[in-house]
């Protein structure tokens, strides 16, 4: 590396430290660095001049951003990891023991080890930017905060608090930072180091800060004793394992780490923690989370085709259809991306009730704090809407999301076409037409794209982008760019029927009714998937997505792939019975002012079984997962994705397959494509001929090949 | 007037529906009745906001919140922030004088292109405390010591908790709108029926301007927060109504002798308007076929104690004699109708300087009675319904004139070419 990383200069008795890591865009704590922070501590220790150290990021945005996950992914052993945490928490300790009083002026992300950093620190000062983030995301990684985190937090702001940030992996805007009491002082940038030296100097001169007890009276109750503590760690734990199913081990180690810190001290505490870092670091579910960690990095930087053109800017979206769907595209476009948005529908009823509920996902970020009044006036000026195509004349792209109809949406893109200015893009939210069938009506077909959104938008995080043949490659940059400002994850697929993330839910849906129809409890179906690690059993999703859509999608999938997708006929008395899933509060479960509660016993009789047992758990688990495997291998062959990478992300951020098992195609790898086969051939022998395998797995099975190599 | 070489174009307009103060509009604050109109403006006129050059917006009752509501206007996020803005109040003719204030501006050739108009939200304006009261909550602020500010809050009795709302009377001599219209009533001989007649019409005209879809035209729809039924049309027009049903309403501000009630004067309104003007040649460059020309305008203004609505008697002839036209080459007029009694007042005044009023070419959508009148905002509705009309009929020369508050009065005259 080039360079030293940690500069300083002194005045006035103050050692203003910078942290600059050279040639990168954010500050990460390498072997490296760590060395440099022990000599430069220990200098300033020896340098009589020196009475208190102002330290800050030389980054624009971005103070620390953890540990150097590069290094951590080459280590081999527990014992290598441990060794790692131990060698952090040493470092660290050089901080925290310095004679001199430290002080941090935190602006941008300072995450992990960054706050492991600050939290040896005297004081802590923050910007309120909104770059401004803290927090200890490792549980995300799989893994714990493993340079004292998990015991200098809970001293700090008591172990509630510490635990709801721990365990959840959160990082927090400032304002909450300094509310629950992990910084001190909150500052707007262009004071951050002013301040952060004029405490520098108070502190040389011998101030010192008074900390109140965090939490006050309640706090001494459950934080400030043994007794309290142990309820507040028993709560945790059982809050944790009915969140998890067992499936992760990293929150319990985190929460082991704290408990055990505050009952044998400090040091006892860091080395049961390092103890605890180190046998999570090698876990196959660390692996996977980093794997996904890595695979979303790299997919912030793909666009989803080789020598992609520029994307064009957007300013403004126009939106057609105003339902469900449209709006929520609309209130995410608005609060994600800035842009300003235009609502079409037929009738200005309609448009109304869109633009409300538009307006409805922005009213919900302010609820939750996380935008400002002005932010909300402004926001909401920039939703509008029409009967008319007023306004669409300065749009760059609209995105149409009207009835999933051929007719209709070619009839929409004439319409708009003749509105918009000739070089925007027209972009169609559909989960089961073909792109190319909508263009044909198109004048310019390379901007015609698809863009497939996931229900409810605001919280789904995948995109599926869909050029048709004819789409050019500047439209495909425009839509994935676009997508990404929205927050979203757009994945490239091909456009085929079902794309991608239909295609392989498919059958992993149809084998549930068939398992239904052998007589399995519904919830029983649903619980052995979500003890698997999904979300939602498959029964559940079905209610979410609407059991009219869902029977379209099977329809439309059975007429392109033939017998291997045929439906099961149990839905049609389903739909005739208005039964359509949650949003008509019925469907296999019972809803109650838009909650589930339990299962709706009288959908046995309609679907013509009586729950009387039918395969249990592990068969019910094997049979769905296997389906989509398999499905999942064929769409793979036919570069549906463009590499087990997307097609891995899209299904764990598309319907929620566990992100621990790292994907359908990476569990095919795990379980091996030999024995895979091997169990859908006995499946095919025993259930029929949905099962039999298809020619890529074989070839892998004969080859022993992997999708990831 | 001197006209420079640069003619002011009127591109678009276009308003909220008006509707009465206390109805559909009652959650809704001026500043978004204003931001409304001038966002859907563009909306309509598909204008790249960074063309603009200017916002000038008219309001009379402004909240003490919202000091410059143009320049809210000019802050809609859709708009560049550095469009300067600024408001102003010739009462009932404040968006008229934005309007005018624009040309002026785009005459000297200091702006290209402006957004104009006028709002009034009657339902959300300041309720403010006695002077007294005033007083006290201010030395409270200065209070140091608890002491100080308990005998200071012990000073408040009662009556000064008893809140001040603005009313429509003349500050400089106490009397009411109202008062003023009955006082011109009697003085000018305008009978009950005639008012009451001229009311009716302009229930009836707006109700068919409606129906067919002319008025409604310039009206950019309200879409209710809730996502409810979006709001069309003003809810002020009457289609039921009769001279028999309002000759059994009682005056109001005068129950003896009096003629003006509530049927034949405008209402309170809520709403706003809003008027895209350009140079010609900005307008061409920019691929905009004008409505009209703004050809001349004037104002006017007559002692208060006198007849307070009869200023348009000064203001009219100003304004024709700078466009250099006579009366009789208008082929089209609105006239403000603040009350009937004033409407016929204005009209037998221009009668007897020898002009011949022809009512088929006034007001021929109706007016402010059925319409509604939003002080700040109905400048701006009478110049783009005139602009519309005048293109409609094919008529070359328009006139708008109102009446207003302090005994003043607007008038401009629009051309086609």
């Amino acid at each position: 590396m080039a360079g030293p990383a940690l500069t300083w200069e002194i005045a006035d008795g103050i050692a203003i430290v910078t942290f600059d890591t050279p040639g990168s865009s954010v500050n990460v704590i390498s072997a490296s660095v760590k060395e440099e922070v022990i000599r430069a501590f220990d200098t300033l220790k020896a340098d009589e001049r020196v009475k208190a150290v102002a330290f800050f990021s030389g980054k624009r945005d971005n103070f620390i951003a953890g540990a150097d996950i590069e290094e951590f992914v080459k280590l081999q052993s527990a014992s290598e990891a441990e060794q790692m945490s131990a060698d952090g928490q040493a470092m660290l300790g050089k901080v925290a023991d310095f004679p001199k009083p430290v002080v941090v002026g935190i602006h941008g992300a300072c995450v992990g080890g960054g706050l492991e950093f600050s939290l040896c620190c005297a004081y802590r000062i923050a910007t309120d930017h909104p770059k401004t983030s803290i927090g200890l995301p490792e549980i995300k990684l799989g893994i714990l905060p493993g340079a004292g985190g998990c015991q200098r937090l809970p001293r700090l702001i008591g172990v509630r608090a510490a635990l709801d940030i721990i365990l959840a992996g959160k990082t927090v805007p400032a304002r909450k930072a300094l509310q629950v009491g992990i910084i001190d002082e909150m500052v707007p940038p262009s004071i951050l180091r002013r301040q952060t030296l004029e405490i520098a100097k108070q502190l040389a001169g011998g101030w010192r800060p008074s900390r109140k007890r965090p939490g006050g009276f309640v706090g001494f109750l459950l934080d400030g004793n043994p007794l309290g503590r142990a309820l507040v760690f028993n709560l945790a734990r059982k809050g944790v394992e009915k969140e998890t199913h067992g499936n992760y081990p990293a929150p319990l180690a985190a929460l082991d780490a704290v408990e055990f810190g505050l009952k044998h001290g400090m040091t006892a505490g860091l080395a049961h923690e390092a103890r605890g870092f180190g046998q999570l670091a090698v876990t196959d579910v660390s692996r996977k989370l980093v794997q996904i960690f890595f695979a979303d990095s790299a997919l912030k930087k793909d666009m989803g085709i080789d020598n992609p053109p520029p994307p064009a800017a957007v300013h403004r979206l126009g939106v057609v259809g105003s339902g469900f769907m449209g709006s929520g595209i609309a209130g995410t476009a608005v609060t994600q991306a800035g842009v300003d948005v235009r609502l079409k529908d037929a009738d200005l009823t309609h448009v109304s009730k869109g633009v409300a509920a538009a307006k409805g996902v922005i009213e919900e970020r302010y609820r939750r704090r996380r935008i400002t009044k002005f932010d909300r006036t402004r926001l909401l000026a920039l939703v509008s809407g029409d009967a008319a195509f007023t306004g669409f004349a300065r749009a760059e792209l609209v995105i149409e999301a009207v009835f999933e109809d051929l007719k209709v949406k070619q009839h929409v893109l004439k319409e708009v076409e003749a509105a918009i200015p000739p070089s925007a893009v027209f972009a169609t939210n559909t989960s089961t037409i073909p792109i190319s069938d909508i263009a044909t009506a198109s004048s310019r077909p390379g901007q015609v794209i698809g863009m497939h959104f996931f229900s409810p938008v605001p919280r789904m995080p995948l995109l599926e982008i869909i050029p048709s043949k004819d789409t050019a490659p500047g439209t495909v940059s425009t839509a994935v760019a676009f997508g990404r400002r929205m927050g979203k994850t757009p994945i490239v697929v091909k456009d085929s029927p079902g794309f991608w993330v239909n295609r392989i839910l498919a059958p992993y849906m149809c084998e549930a009714a068939y398992v239904l129809l052998g007589g399995t409890a519904i919830d029983e179906i649903d619980r052995a998937l979500v003890q698997f690690g999904f979300p939602v059993g498959p029964v559940t999703l079905l209610d979410e997505v609407g059991l009219d859509v869902a029977v379209h999608a099977s329809e439309v999938l059975f007429k392109a792939f033939g017998e291997r997708m045929k439906p099961v006929p149990i839905l049609e008395s389903f739909i005739k019975d208005q039964r359509l899933g949650r949003k008509a509060n019925k469907g296999f479960y019972k809803y109650e002012k838009g909650k589930k509660r339990g299962v709706d016993e009288t959908v046995y009789a309609l679907a013509g079984v009586h729950p009387n047992g039918g395969p249990r758990a592990a068969e019910i688990v094997q049979r769905l997962t296997l389906a989509m495997v398999n499905e999942a291998a064929r769409a793979l062959a036919e570069r549906v994705v463009r590499s087990p990478r997307d097609g891995d992300i899209a299904a764990i951020y598309g319907f929620g397959f566990p992100p621990f098992r790292g994907g359908p195609l990476r569990y095919a790898d795990d379980l091996g494509a030999a024995r895979v086969v091997e169990d859908l051939e006995r499946l095919t022998e025993r259930l029929g001929m949905r099962f039999t395998p298809c020619d890529a797995l074989k070839d892998m099975a004969r080859s022993g090949g992997k999708f990831y190599s | 007037m001197p006209q420079g070489d640069r003619r002011v174009a009127i591109v678009a307009g276009c308003r909220t529906p008006f509707a009465r103060s206390g109805t559909v509009f009652r959650d809704v604050l001026a500043v978004d009745l204003a931001r409304h109109a001038g966002r859907e403006l563009l909306e309509r006129t598909n204008l790249d906001p960074h063309e603009v050059d200017e916002v000038i917006f008219g309001q009379v009752v402004a909240s003490p919140l919202v000091p410059n509501i143009a320049r809210e206007v000019s802050l809609l996020p859709q708009l560049p922030k550095e469009i300067p803005a600024y408001t102003v109040n010739r009462a009932c003719a404040s968006s008229g004088q934005a309007v005018t204030n624009a040309a002026d501006q785009i005459m000297r050739g200091h702006a290209d292109v402006i957004l104009a108009g006028g709002v009034e939200s009657l339902t959300d304006v300041p309720i403010l405390h006695t002077h007294r009261m005033a007083l006290i909550l201010t030395e409270l602020s200065k209070a140091k010591s608890l002491g100080a500010r308990l005998a200071t809050l012990a000073k408040i009795r009662p009556r000064d908790l008893v809140p001040v709302s603005p009313a429509i009377a003349e500050p400089s001599t106490g009397e009411t709108m109202g008062q003023s219209a009955e006082k011109m009533a009697k003085e000018n001989g305008i009978t009950r029926e005639a008012q009451d007649q001229w009311a009716l019409r302009s229930h009836r005209l707006s109700a068919a301007g409606t129906a067919d879809g002319r008025l409604t035209a310039e009206i950019v729809p309200w879409l209710p927060a809730d996502g409810g039924t979006p709001i069309t049309s003003d809810n002020g027009i009457r289609t039921d109504t009769s001279l028999e049903q309002m000759a059994k309403l009682k005056p109001v501000f005068d129950r003896r002798y009096g003629s003006v009630t509530a049927a034949n004067s405008s209402p309170l309104t809520d709403g706003a308007s809003a008027v895209l003007l350009m140079s010609e040649d900005a307008a061409e460059a920019l691929g905009y076929k004008p409505l009209a020309f703004l050809k001349s305008y004037a104002v006017a203004a007559v002692d208060p104690g006198w007849q307070l609505l009869q200023g348009p008697l000064w203001a009219v002839p100003k304004a024709l004699e700078r466009a250099g036209i006579p009366w009789s080459s208008l082929g089209l007029l609105e006239v403000h109708e603040a009350f009937a009694a004033q409407v016929l007042s204005n009209f037998k005044g221009w009668g007897e300087k020898g002009w011949d009023v022809n009512p088929d070419i006034i007001n021929v959508m109706g007016g402010s009675i059925a319409i509604g009148h939003p002080f700040g905002a109905t400048g701006g509705r009478v110049i783009t319904t005139l602009a519309n009309e005048m293109n409609r009929r094919d008529v070359q020369f328009g006139l708008v004139s109102i009446c207003a508050q302090g005994g003043m009065a607007f008038a401009c005259v629009l051309e086609r070419v």
